[in-house]
């Protein structure tokens, strides 16, 4: 993983993950948290609903858009815990960009803190992507990060993507760590600045 | 923009400097760690060979994956995983000096629980978890934040995370709840009247008589289910009930040092003409025991309320969610919950796993007994919660009422140890999420509920509401069988 990495737009086909409230839960069930890497994660992602009671692939969208690399979905994507097992596990199955019309915030700061942008935009645009994916499972879906557009077949439709998420990924500064290690001396000052460190020490 | 807040001044407080592409470097005073989300960000800071920037403000717990059983907690655990993870938790702490509350402590327990009993939650802080519950330590005045596993990267190598500053939403609870009636019923009113992402890009800011009355574990239990309304953080301004809370605790300084936070604590508290984004005004002096029918903390209504039809909600994708809810739950519009067939009782988890939490519970199981086909788990969110229970005999009154009397863990509220809802279950359940397969099978069913209704889902085999249980409860409160009559 590198902070260097300008991510100006990402693309590919896409796959439709229809359903308003999608949480970590059905994203990565909390059965599969416990190793202590991410590298298994793609195996577990939609785990229970891709398989039917026999364990079986049913036709949930990932089965059937194996490969996609844009995942669309609806309303509050990723709600519940703050499991970055998540979208880890989404990067890791092969998605470099989603597309919603809302995202639970904890799981826009993972997207974020892994470089996968995540745009915004009203259901009726939503919705319309979702069925020309379904019409176009081949089709070249782009996120263009810097212009903040989608772009498939002949058609280009405005999104949001949240201003600190665009500025990270575009100057390719979303590893925030170097960024913030760097200003450890204004972290000191900002310490010495609160009365319950020092009464703590 | 919000002026004046809590919020406003403690983020202020803790702002290090702007980042360039528009965030705040916030430092985070206290950081909390379990064993589910920092291995991973113990690997990265080795990977680029970096430390830990202030153990002495990094506490860890073990919660997710511990098993709740006496004779599963030997060393090492039975299941590998399990023991892979408590594992690298104590070789990651031990190599960083970080504080761990191990089993050995005798403190250990969930981290939501653990912070707050020992007087690590304070108020004025910022708080970080890999944990989305995190918004629990906002009952003491703190900014409580949820974190995914890089930004425990951030905070351990930085003690800061990167973060945008969210609109505030005053949230003032008018009135005074009724007998039976709890703070885990205001927190479901709540979300029931803003649903599960009103609060997203939102803090919410709880207060007014209602939650002034509360006690501080009923404002831990409010504060806990931020994120279920879409709030990343949820925060009650500090005064009287938390400093009387805080004082003589085991992280608090005491004499000078206690008066001079006090003056500190005071001072960040929301002045009176602070200025908000938004303001909501709930009222709770008519509500009745609160219970969800459906697959998320949204989905709630009165216990004796009739379930909505879902081609009376107003948008389709509600309509939508409401028919999955249905089939999954196996219920019909127009029937309430009570009568609900329960399997399973699960007392505990950071949302209702405090001592009060179990002492409301024994009061209504006490004298009574747990039906053959019920199988009722009291779960201590701490195991000095446990301890505190025993020396005053609470776990007697579980066990003699036939409950399982547990360590603490997290347990069936996520099902990562051996506690699992099976298949064909129902739990009644104290914890605080309803999500499909959450509890453990895909199938199983979950209704959230307060712990009091819990013990009497417990007692009767079904949701029943439980001020038929209290002496001075209301008198017109409806059997399920009464109610049956009135719903047909």
């Amino acid at each position: 993983m590198s902070g260097e990495n300008h991510i100006t737009e990402v693309s590919g086909t896409g796959v439709p993950i229809p359903g308003d409230d999608i949480d970590t839960d059905q994203i990565l069930p909390a059965r599969f948290m416990k190793e202590v890497t991410f590298d298994n994660m793609a195996d577990y992602l939609f785990y229970d609903a891709r398989r039917d009671d026999d364990g079986e692939f049913n036709d949930h969208p990932l089965n059937e858009f194996e490969g996609a690399n844009i995942a669309v979905v609806n309303k509050n994507f990723g709600c519940g815990s703050s499991r970055e097992h998540a979208p880890q596990a989404m990067m890791r199955w092969g998605v470099d960009g989603v597309v919603g019309e809302t995202f639970a915030e904890i799981f826009a700061d993972n997207c974020k803190s892994l470089g996968i942008p995540a745009a915004t935009a009203d259901k009726e645009t939503v919705t319309a992507l979702q069925e020309w994916i379904r019409e176009h499972p081949d089709g070249d879906v782009e996120i263009d990060v810097e212009d903040e557009t989608v772009t498939y077949g002949e058609t280009t439709v405005d999104v949001d993507i949240d201003s600190s998420m665009q500025e990270a990924l575009v100057d390719g500064i979303w590893d925030t760590t170097a960024l913030m290690y760097s200003n450890m001396s204004k972290v000191e000052a900002t310490v010495d600045g609160l009365p319950y460190v020092e009464s703590d020490e | 923009m919000s002026d004046g807040t809590l919020y406003d001044k403690v983020w202020e407080n803790h702002k290090v400097t702007e980042l360039p592409n528009g965030q705040d470097q916030l430092f985070i005073g206290l950081h909390l760690v379990h064993e589910v989300t920092s291995p991973q960000a113990f690997g990265m800071l080795r990977e680029r060979d970096l430390n830990v920037a202030y153990p002495e403000r990094t506490f860890a717990t073990t919660d997710h994956i511990v098993p709740t059983q006496e004779e599963k907690r030997k060393r090492p655990l039975e299941d590998e995983k399990s023991e892979e993870m408590l594992d690298a938790l104590e070789t990651n702490t031990g190599e960083n000096g970080i504080t761990f509350f191990d089993f050995e402590s005798g403190k250990q327990g969930i981290t939501h629980v653990v912070a707050p009993e020992l007087g690590l939650s304070q108020p004025g802080m910022t708080v970080a978890c890999g944990d989305s519950h995190t918004a629990t330590h906002g009952a003491f005045g703190s900014i409580g934040v949820g974190i995914g596993t890089s930004q425990i990267r951030d905070v351990l190598a930085t003690g800061c995370i990167a973060a945008d500053k969210q609109k505030v939403r005053r949230i003032e609870i008018e009135g005074s709840l009724g007998e039976g009636v709890y703070a885990k019923d205001i927190i479901l009113k709540i979300i029931q009247e803003l649903g599960v992402d009103g609060g997203v890009g939102h803090v919410y800011e709880y207060g007014g008589p209602a939650i002034e009355e509360l006690d501080m574990e009923g404002r831990l239990a409010i504060c806990n289910m931020s994120i279920e309304g879409g709030a990343r953080a949820g925060y009650i301004n500090p005064d009287e009930t938390t400093y009387e809370y805080l004082r003589g605790r085991e992280y608090v300084p005491e004499g000078e040092a206690f008066d001079e936070l006090v003056e500190y604590w005071e001072s960040i508290k929301s002045d009176a003409d602070a200025e908000y984004d938004d303001v909501v005004t709930i009222n709770v002096d008519d509500i009745d025991p609160l219970v969800t029918w459906g697959i998320n903390p949204g989905q709630v209504i009165e216990v004796s309320e009739p379930i909505p039809a879902p081609s009376d909600l107003p948008t389709q994708t509600e309509q939508e969610a409401a028919e999955q809810a249905l089939d999954h739950m196996e219920l019909s519009p127009g029937e309430s919950m009570l009568g609900y067939d329960v399997d399973v009782a699960f007392l505990g988890t950071c949302t209702n796993g405090r001592v009060s939490d179990f002492e409301v519970a024994a009061d209504i199981i006490e004298g009574q007994q747990v039906p053959d086909d019920v199988q009722a788990l009291a779960v201590p969110g701490s195991e000095t919660v446990r301890k505190e229970c025993e020396a005053r005999g609470i776990d007697q009154t579980f066990i003699e009422a036939g409950w399982e009397w547990r360590r603490a863990g997290c347990s069936m509220c996520l099902a990562m140890n051996d506690d699992k809802l099976g298949a064909d279950e129902v739990c009644a359940s104290s914890s605080n999420r309803n999500f499909i397969g959450r509890q453990g099978d895909k199938d199983g069913r979950t209704v959230l509920m307060s712990p009091a209704m819990v013990a009497a889902a417990a007692v009767e085999g079904e949701v029943t509401d439980a001020r038929r249980f209290l002496d001075d409860g209301p008198s017109d409160v409806l059997a399920a069988d009464d109610v049956e009559e009135v719903a047909d």
